[in-house]
């Protein structure tokens, strides 16, 4: 059975803004819908937009939806999330979004709030007198073709997700779920995407330490009240849970230049090989973390 | 209110004469049935009263009984056996509506260079015997079937296949999973060479199983190592869960020869189907109306979606299950339905009941009650309701 959070089943429960939206019968306010799936895939959504011209603020929104629980309960959540925003804020909400307002989604399950932002997406485009098949997705190769999905659909949930797996690809977007025989396919876009983002990311960190730089002043180097106060965050938030999980602790115990000393507790007492496997890992979290030139040396509690 | 399990095709309840059974196996009686000492022993005589009480519940001999841990085990060893016992022989027969433990054997087989065919079924899951005869050649070393089909119900001319399976030669193997318990079966006049069971499927635990060898059939196990089952399947025995599926064959025999038994879930099911078909429009059953398991009923309701349904009736501690994309943890729908090439409309939204002989009519007219309104409540969300109105699969087409 699949593990739905509480918001999920409520939602399903309780689905709200359900059914069609009469016709606009007022000047200067419109109402559209957008499509997507189809009862072949066993799950389609139509998502209804009133919307006021003047600002385009969605007025009111509303869904027909054909699918599991957790299709029906994105839809309802959808509906929510969208109503009062205006189109260029509602172009915004990404499947993440409907995901978060219901406490996550099972992973097999994402491709339920793909399909809610797709719909918007379709509503929206319908409103504004995009054509559906000019959308991007649409175009280009077609990789899994038992659910009909494009190469550019497949990196940009790739891209937006920052997916790593097969498996993940064929629960956001259902690509691979069928015959399987475009899985290897898809791990190449995987790869190709992961690349593209990865030569994007440092330029992203250059630029923003470029601009850090440029606001404040020139580094100096950290005083020794930093260095225990760095010292000590680590050790709470990283190295210490870890620990305390195996039924051990560590202490700070002195600073002195870059060689610091920590006193280990519990399991880790006492047993050689336990206490240099963890004096290293240390070392290197705290290396990486505040200061490489930091060694760590372990000393025996007081018995 | 308490649970109203109608998901027996799935698992059983466990008969508590059973559990009293096999309990005293999990306390004192703990020997190993091999020990050459009277406390292993009397576990020994527990062992073969249970194979006694098996044979006996498919009309066939002590000696051709070998206990298995489950179906899955059942289906491999048999499989495997029969392509053994003609090793020169390199073709198989099976249908497209297996249950995986056969279906995925017999892709593995392909890819070790076997042949294999896979019947075609009709829309009621039922196989065309002229397909399965134009299959047959001198190279068909096996012929695999199931006695009835898990989500269907449908039940396969199980005489008919046999002797078009025997007239070319080849070994036959039934899949009787959910059959077993559900149908009385007779193998002393039967084609049958290797038949599969599982005790979880008639009211004994989980991880217990038995396959029938017929006598004088050339076996080679598939576990190998200790001397246990005579040499047919090495590993100490499950004897707690031995004693249990024993327990439960003798249950079972004695519920079929009570003249109530099999009308007593035949009436309760019918009872069920017919009140669906009546109180709810746009639905259809699934599967061989003529020749079906007594307990077993596949609806489709069209334009909803069958793990929406299990959610609603789940709500009302109702159980059953779906053949549904959503349900499969496959994104494809069930393979069964695919199969008998139901139309879209309804393939996501079938609902399989499954009843048992502790099934009642209270439960059952519970069941009425409840489910029209949950279609209702799912095709009043839906933007499907008519088959004219089928806007997104007309665009499907198109894009396709």
């Amino acid at each position: 059975m699949w593990d739905y959070s509480e918001q999920v089943l409520e939602h399903f429960y309780n689905p709200r803004n359900q059914g069609a939206l009469s016709p606009a019968d007022q000047p200067g306010v419109a109402v559209v819908y957008g499509e997507v799936g189809s009862i072949a895939c066993g799950d389609a959504l139509r998502l209804h937009l009133k919307i006021r011209e003047a600002d385009e603020i969605v007025l009111d929104a509303s869904f027909q939806t054909f699918g599991c629980t957790s299709a029906i309960a994105s839809s309802s959540a959808l509906t929510e999330i969208v109503k009062g925003k205006s189109l260029d804020e509602a172009l915004q909400v990404d499947n993440r979004a409907i995901a978060d307002f219901l406490g996550g989604l099972p992973e097999a399950k994402m491709h339920c709030s793909v399909m809610g932002q797709e719909a918007l997406e379709a509503a929206i485009f319908k409103y504004r007198g995009i054509e559906v098949e000019a959308h991007a997705d649409d175009d280009g190769k077609l990789i899994c073709k038992c659910f009909g999905i494009s190469e550019p659909k497949i990196r940009r949930v790739i891209a937006e997700n920052d997916l790593t797996e097969v498996e993940q690809i064929t629960s956001y977007v259902k690509a691979g779920g069928g015959c399987g025989s475009c899985l290897a396919d898809i791990e190449d876009l995987i790869t190709s995407v992961q690349a593209e983002l990865a030569a994007k990311a440092p330029a992203k960190v250059a630029a923003e330490v470029a601009i850090a730089q440029e606001q404040a002043a020139p580094p100096r180097p950290l005083t020794t009240v930093q260095k225990i106060s760095l010292i000590q965050k680590v050790l709470d938030e990283e190295v210490r849970p870890v620990l305390l999980a195996d039924g051990g602790d560590v202490e700070l115990y002195d600073l002195d230049g870059d060689r610091l000393s920590v006193i280990l507790k519990g399991a880790c007492d006492g047993c050689a090989s336990s206490t240099a496997t963890v004096k290293i890992a240390i070392e290197s979290r705290l290396r990486e973390r505040v200061l490489p030139s930091l060694v760590v040396e372990t000393v025996a509690p007081v018995a | 209110m308490s649970v109203i399990y109608l998901d027996n095709n799935a698992t059983t309840r466990i008969d508590p004469e059973v559990v009293a059974a096999m309990l005293p196996y999990l306390n004192e009686f703990y020997g190993n049935p091999s020990s050459m000492h009277s406390f292993g022993g009397q576990v020994g005589r527990a062992v073969k009263t249970a194979r006694e009480q098996v044979a006996s519940l498919l009309g066939a001999l002590d000696s051709e009984i070998v206990f298995t841990s489950c179906g899955s085990e059942g289906n491999n060893t048999a499989i495997r056996a029969a392509l053994a016992a003609q090793p020169d022989k390199r073709h198989i027969v099976t249908t497209q509506v297996e249950h995986a433990a056969v279906l995925n054997v017999c892709n593995q087989l392909e890819k070790e260079g076997y042949r294999v065919t896979y019947l075609s079924v009709d829309r009621r899951g039922q196989l065309d015997l002229c397909e399965l005869e134009a299959a047959l050649t001198g190279d068909t070393a096996l012929v695999t079937t199931m006695y009835a089909n898990n989500e269907t119900g449908t039940v396969f001319p199980i005489v008919e296949i046999g002797s078009l399976a025997k007239a070319w030669g080849a070994s036959f193997h039934v899949d009787a999973v959910q059959a077993v318990g559900k149908l009385p079966l007779n193998m002393a006049d039967s084609p049958i060479d290797l038949l599969t069971l599982s005790g979880h499927k008639l009211h004994a635990p989980k991880g217990i199983g038995a396959l029938y060898v017929r006598r004088g059939f050339r076996f080679r196990p598939y576990l190998i190592g200790g001397h246990q089952e005579r040499g047919r399947r090495a590993g100490t025995e499950n004897v707690a869960g031995i004693v249990a599926l024993g327990k439960a064959a003798e249950l079972t025999q004695q519920y079929f020869t009570g003249s109530v038994a099999i009308a007593h879930e035949q009436v309760l099911r019918d009872r069920l189907e017919q009140g669906l078909l009546a109180t709810i429009s746009d639905c259809e059953i699934n599967g061989d109306p003529a020749k079906r398991l007594p307990n077993t009923t596949n609806i489709g309701f069209k334009y909803i979606e069958g793990e929406a349904i299990l959610f609603m009736l789940n709500q009302h501690e109702i159980c059953a299950s779906s053949g549904s994309a959503c349900t499969s943890g496959s994104l494809e729908p069930s393979h069964v339905l695919r199969a008998m090439g139901l139309p879209y409309t309804t393939l996501h939204g079938s609902i399989r009941f499954s009843l048992s002989r502790y099934t009642t009519i209270a439960e059952v007219d519970r069941v009425l009650a409840v489910m029209p309104g949950i279609v209702q409540r799912l095709r009043d969300l839906s933007p499907f309701k008519d088959d004219s109105a089928d806007w997104l699969q007309d665009r499907e087409v198109a894009l396709a």
